[in-house]
């Protein structure tokens, strides 16, 4: 792998751009791998790379269905943050934003961080009360957020409307560090990162069974053929349920739409993220200046990668109020990704009742926030046995009551 | 927009009227079931890629719960019924088997 750097870019320039190698190899799958990992989304090859740099684990392939990063990782609204009300979610989103601090340079590739800062606006008394209660939380835990006013929102949100008739803004919980990144940059620097360790990035190859013996993965079939492994990690965000049917187990996982759109670009007006968790609306501006909008989930099963225009409808009718100046835009793109929501909105990272077979799914709303930070856990519990980020988040904490509550503490949008 | 048809009022309600109500034909656990069959009950849900049956509220008409078989990739309806049954009805399972043989969704097929 060539090292990107200032010097690189000029050397290039005096070659008219034609000595840039590909990021990653295309290379067709070997007979046996350590480990497997399906899926190639930010999680999986996050946990790939975190496999290869922390425990020396290198004879890795990540097997794709369609495209690298071509899932709810190049569909997110690339928000992070890590104000979280629970410990063990706090503890493991703020090893992501962490990650994310310096990212770019671990990976050597540009993922334009952006700790911008992120407000969850209070609009109703509850809301109130509640992030607060997230803000005594965080302090507790070691996360730096703090609870501001609503000319202190104002400050940092000129564009907003204060005095809305229905939904008010009475302050805000405000996390100085949270911010965006690109979220394409995420899934293709730690591609880039995996191919130069020599791991197998397989795009374009299914996974239609999982082989088993005595009670062990041993393998797995695909549309290139049958592929052996010692160790498997399911890292598949919507068709979670559908793998673990391959690999005979259940989830307690329900896949639902959920959608986003973004205006044309104008220039700079608002220069942090604002989340508004009451009407399901969270908005901020791309580095090409479109207003990047994200609403709620749609409450139905769905499969289809497309939500329903009244969401959208719901969300920008919100915003408006919040935000008069948005009224005027012209909406350029809508799209919709296939979620995978568990009971208490909090994520699986945990063993399964197939030895030697590892689930990452369930991230719901908000996974793309967290994506070092799992893949860092995931590979820790894939390679070791045992993580301390992951072990509130096994996948039988249902049935014994230990449940990780967010869906209360984060409101909705997640 | 999804439109279901309410079997009660018969109005063809789109999906703003109308409120998801999660997968049908639960079977209910109550005092003395095992751990395992509550934690099914009350965590474990279908989540097919294809057909499925679901419930329904026709929240902003009649006010009425009802049954629906949908399919979740295509978000084609195959058709609406009562509440007022533990399973798909025949000629909803016709419905059904005519443009998707073979179909299967918990014990029913």
């Amino acid at each position: 792998m060539k090292h990107y750097s200032a010097f690189a870019v000029a050397r290039e320039a005096l070659r008219y751009h034609t000595g840039w190698e590909r990021a990653w190899r295309s290379p067709e799958p070997k007979k046996k791998y350590d480990v497997i990992i399906v899926g190639a989304g930010g999680h999986g090859l996050a946990t790939a790379y975190y496999l290869g740099k922390n425990y020396g684990i290198q004879n890795v392939a990540v097997i794709e269905k369609g495209w690298l990063g071509g899932g709810n990782t190049g569909r997110n609204t690339t928000i992070i943050r890590s104000n979280y009300l629970q410990d063990p979610s706090a503890a493991l989103y703020e090893k992501a934003r962490s990650l994310y601090e310096d990212l770019s340079q671990d990976l050597n590739y540009n993922i334009m961080f952006s700790p911008r800062g992120v407000i969850m606006l209070a609009q109703t008394q509850h809301e109130i009360r509640g992030y607060q209660r997230t803000a005594h939380a965080n302090a507790l835990q070691g996360v730096k957020t703090e609870w501001i006013t609503p000319e202190r929102v104002k400050e940092l949100v000129p564009i907003i409307n204060l005095d809305g008739p229905r939904y008010p803004v009475l302050g805000g919980l405000w996390q100085e560090r949270g911010g965006t990144a690109r979220h394409d940059a995420v899934a293709w620097g730690y591609a880039r990162a995996c191919s130069a360790m020599g791991m197998d990035i397989i795009q374009q190859c299914e996974v239609t069974g999982v082989r088993q013996e005595n009670g062990r993965v041993v393998g797995v079939d695909t549309t290139k053929g049958a592929i052996d492994c010692d160790k498997l990690g399911i890292v598949v965000a919507g068709h979670s349920g559908q793998l673990a049917e391959m690999a005979g187990f259940r989830l307690p996982l329900e896949a639902v739409a959920l959608q986003a759109l973004v205006s044309e670009p104008i220039k700079p007006c608002m220069d942090v993220v604002v989340m508004a968790n009451t009407v399901h609306g969270y908005m901020s501006q791309s580095d090409k200046g479109e207003m990047v909008i994200g609403g709620g989930t749609d409450a139905y099963n769905n499969f289809t990668q497309r939500g329903s225009f009244h969401h959208i409808e719901e969300t920008v009718r919100a915003l408006v109020e919040t935000f008069p100046m948005i009224s005027r835009l012209k909406m350029l793109r809508q799209w919709g990704g296939i979620v995978d929501m568990t009971g208490d909105r909090s994520p699986i990272l945990s063993k399964t009742p197939l030895g030697g077979c590892f689930i990452n799914a369930g991230w719901g709303t908000g996974g793309f926030k967290a994506i070092p930070g799992s893949g860092w856990g995931m590979a820790q519990l894939m390679a070791t046995g045992h993580s301390p980020l992951t072990e509130a988040f096994t996948m039988d904490r249902f049935k014994e009551g230990r449940f990780i509550d967010e869906s209360v503490a984060a409101g909705v949008a997640h | 927009m999804l439109i279901l048809n309410c079997p009660y009022c018969g109005v063809d309600a789109e999906e703003t009227e109308l409120a998801a109500g999660g997968e049908a034909h639960l079977k209910r656990y109550g005092p003395g079931s095992s751990d395992d069959e509550f934690h099914d009950y009350l965590f474990m849900r279908e989540n097919p890629k294809g057909v499925h049956f679901e419930r329904w509220r026709h929240a902003n008409g009649c006010g009425k719960w009802f049954h629906a078989a949908r399919a979740t990739d295509t978000l084609e309806v195959f058709g609406t019924y009562s509440a007022q049954t533990t399973e798909p009805p025949q000629e909803i399972r016709e419905a059904i088997t005519a443009k998707r043989p073979g179909w299967t969704w918990r014990e029913f097929e």
